[in-house]
């Protein structure tokens, strides 16, 4: 079974520390949420561990079965098995989702072969039956002129189609309406199984209600100070973050 | 004649310069029976004359010429100082081993086959062409024609043969179109042209698969001077297709083409170009095209690698209803400058025009835009839309738009827009986050923007200049 383990991990960007030592080990067929206020760290602390080279990681660890990342560069990462769903993805003008989909596939395959292209679409168009999209969908350049919804279900079709071993999902229900969030988080589910672990970042509970989580995980100021099952994310919605914080104060 | 010599290096200081012409950075040392020695003068241009057995007035034409291009300065007023390093008396002006270009590829002289071979250029002719042409140098090494359409009355040869064998055609149209004062350059084309392709399409016969010429430089210090003249009667279609290539020297290499095409009452012309010029080239090309009446000119021009280019392809649209169009992809790269545009002169009624320009700068790479459109009051009803959208590649790279448009009247329609846009490093991230390399994804962005062009290339031509982008930006990571 996979596991993605994080040690003690301390991230800055510029002069700044953002991450202040968090450990959080995510095994296969598991889905832990990080939850927390603006500015807590859980953004830097997904893309730190998927490479972005604006944040630095100055120290702790990052292990995919017990092998460290991170020297790798973020492309090595993605092929590793590490999905970034990105909270603002980025646009890529006159390049259709089914072309870019190709490219980062056959990117993974080995030096010479080519991917089986009827294979291919047929794949592509199951994945999108199976979250609901038209296919007219794959022809429209990545990104541009998307909905807020639109860019949300096209990070889960190229979750779908990428199949990693661990998806790291960046406030996905952020600017979602509840229809969105909710086909978004119907997509998740059906994503689910044992061989996929899932780190699910976001401020509400709302979006847990879709996509119920084994874990639950509040990150403050850099570190994670409280650890629970689903309740802890029932408990935060009744009692708001400063609950949280008084208790880390008196402790 | 001799062994094969691979320049390709071992260590490349310019990770960029040294990758991305590797498909044509090779060459043969070769013994040459024909050689105007080095530098330019009265006699060089009577060698060349000579070689050719040519006719008095084109002997004379030439020595005009010559006296026109000694007595223009380089065009650094307006254009890159950069021009001040080429050294004429350095250059070599002719060098052939023979003047018979060869009728199959069994008789061309093993290491040219060899050449072609592995610029893939028999390949592509079972394959999709109707006839090509391969210039080795100063002079065509192989010349054919498919006999399907040699008899629709084709005419397809190189300039020195069209001289010879049909002079009646050759003599009417040649520097008529492009006169040999239009510009330094032109003049000294005129003076020592050789090679390029004369074509001439008799009325009504649409030409179905595309002709093509290959320009291969193989010699050091050696320039480049084809002369092409294409000739499309009344109601026929030609498309022509060339490429060029040459392999990398550490010293400057010239290359000045003069193009003119002719479509009369109702003709089509469509003239692709790929060139894949290696970074010591300087690329000093004159295109334009006379456009009858209802007839269409359109320029796809596709300007990778050299060290310089300055060229703008151009119609005169002179008769009524004609249409002229320009679709134009420059990518410069580290130490190049692509200084590219289009000339659209309106000289008859309902007369129309369209220039679409993408330029591509990557690290410190150059590129410039300069358009002319020139509307002259007494006309009516003509339009013209003028597109450049210029993407930049890190901060570095620079992009210039010179836009000139002359309209005079009230009767016309012009647009003009531009836009310039970035690949961001948010966007490289997004990409290889999915599993890309930093060059797959560079490639991938650059193949986006110019997307809506390529799309109207013939599916062979537009796959090559895929390879060809995805070979420079693959070689532009540091």
């Amino acid at each position: 079974m996979s596991s993605l383990e994080i040690k003690n991990l301390h991230v800055s960007t510029g002069d700044k520390e953002i991450v202040k030592g968090v450990s959080l080990t995510i095994n296969a067929g598991e889905i832990h949420a990080v939850m927390g206020p603006n500015g807590a760290g859980k953004s830097t602390m997904a893309k730190a561990v998927a490479g972005h080279p604006d944040y630095v990681i100055t120290g702790g660890d990052v292990l995919i079965d017990g092998k460290s990342i991170l020297e790798q560069e973020s492309d090595e990462r993605a092929r590793e098995g590490i999905f970034l769903a990105f909270q603002y993805p980025s646009e890529i003008p006159g390049v259709s989702i089914a072309n870019f989909l190709r490219a980062a596939l056959q990117a993974r395959m080995a030096e010479g072969e080519e991917i089986d292209a009827s294979a291919y679409y047929k794949r592509l168009y199951q994945k999108m039956d199976m979250l609901k999209i038209d296919r007219k969908f794959t022809s429209r350049s990545v990104n541009e002129g998307f909905s807020g919804g639109e860019k949300k279900r096209s990070e889960i079709l190229q979750m779908a189609m990428l199949e990693p071993k661990f998806a790291l999902m960046d406030e996905t229900d952020s600017g979602l309406d509840i229809d969105a969030l909710r086909i978004v988080s119907d997509g998740v589910n059906q994503l689910r199984g044992p061989d996929l672990g899932i780190l699910l970042i976001t401020h509400y509970q709302r979006l847990l209600s879709y996509i119920v989580p084994d874990h639950v995980h509040v990150m403050i100021d850099g570190r994670i100070v409280k650890s629970g099952d689903k309740s802890l994310a029932l408990e935060l919605e009744s009692r708001g973050y400063d609950w949280v914080k008084d208790e880390l104060a008196t402790a | 004649m001799q062994e094969t010599t691979d320049t390709l290096e071992t260590t490349i200081e310019n990770p960029v310069s040294g990758i991305d012409q590797s498909s044509g950075n090779f060459k043969y040392d070769m013994t040459y029976d024909f050689d105007a020695g080095t530098g330019l003068n009265e006699r060089t241009v009577d060698y060349i004359s000579s070689v050719k057995k040519e006719a008095p007035w084109i002997r004379e034409f030439r020595q005009n010429a010559l006296k026109t291009f000694e007595s223009r300065p380089l065009p650094t007023h307006w254009a890159s100082k950069d021009l001040e390093t080429i050294n004429f008396d350095k250059i070599r002006y002719y060098l052939s081993q023979g003047l018979k270009p060869k009728r199959t590829w069994d008789e061309v002289p093993a290491d040219i086959k060899q050449t072609f071979e592995r610029l893939g250029i028999p390949e592509q002719e079972r394959k999709f062409l109707a006839g090509v042409e391969a210039q080795f140098d100063s002079e065509a090494a192989y010349s054919n024609i498919k006999e399907a359409v040699a008899k629709q009355g084709v005419i397809f040869m190189n300039s020195t043969e069209g001289l010879r064998e049909h002079p009646e055609i050759f003599r009417k149209f040649f520097g008529k179109v492009i006169p040999t004062g239009d510009n330094k350059f032109s003049a000294l084309n005129s003076a020592v042209f050789s090679g390029g392709s004369f074509i001439y399409v008799p009325p009504g016969v649409k030409v179905s698969h595309p002709l093509q010429a290959y320009f291969r430089i193989n010699a050091e210090n050696f320039g480049q001077f084809e002369r092409t003249l294409i000739i499309c009667d009344e109601g026929s279609e030609l498309t022509y297709m060339e490429g060029c290539t040459a392999p990398k020297f550490s010293t400057a290499t010239l290359h000045s083409a003069v193009v003119e095409l002719v479509a009369l009452k109702g003709a089509k012309i469509q003239y692709i170009t790929v060139q894949n010029w290696s970074s010591n080239v300087f690329n000093l090309v004159t295109k334009r095209g006379l456009a009858h009446e209802e007839s269409e000119i359109k320029w796809i021009d596709c300007n990778i690698g050299s060290r310089l280019t300055m060229k703008y392809p151009g119609v005169v649209l002179r008769g009524r209803k004609a249409r002229g169009e320009v679709i134009s992809i420059a990518l410069a790269n580290d130490g190049q400058h692509q200084d590219t545009g289009a000339k659209m002169v309106h000289a008859a009624d309902e007369t129309t025009s369209t220039v679409v320009s993408k330029s591509i700068s990557v690290g410190q790479g150059r590129a410039t835009y300069r358009g002319v459109v020139h509307i002259p009051k007494n006309l009516k009803g003509c339009k013209n839309n003028t597109e450049c959208d210029a993407l930049l590649i890190n901060t570095n790279s620079r992009t210039d738009t010179y836009p000139a448009i002359t309209v005079r009247g009230d009767h016309h329609a012009v647009q003009h827009e531009a836009s310039v846009s970035k690949v961001s490093a948010e966007q490289i991230f997004y990409m290889q986050q999915r599993g890309l390399t930093e060059g797959q994804a560079m490639s991938l962005s650059v193949n986006g923007f110019i997307n809506d062009l390529a799309r109207q290339f013939p599916m062979e031509y537009s796959v090559e200049l895929k390879r060809l982008i995805d070979l420079e930006m693959e070689g532009s990571v540091g």
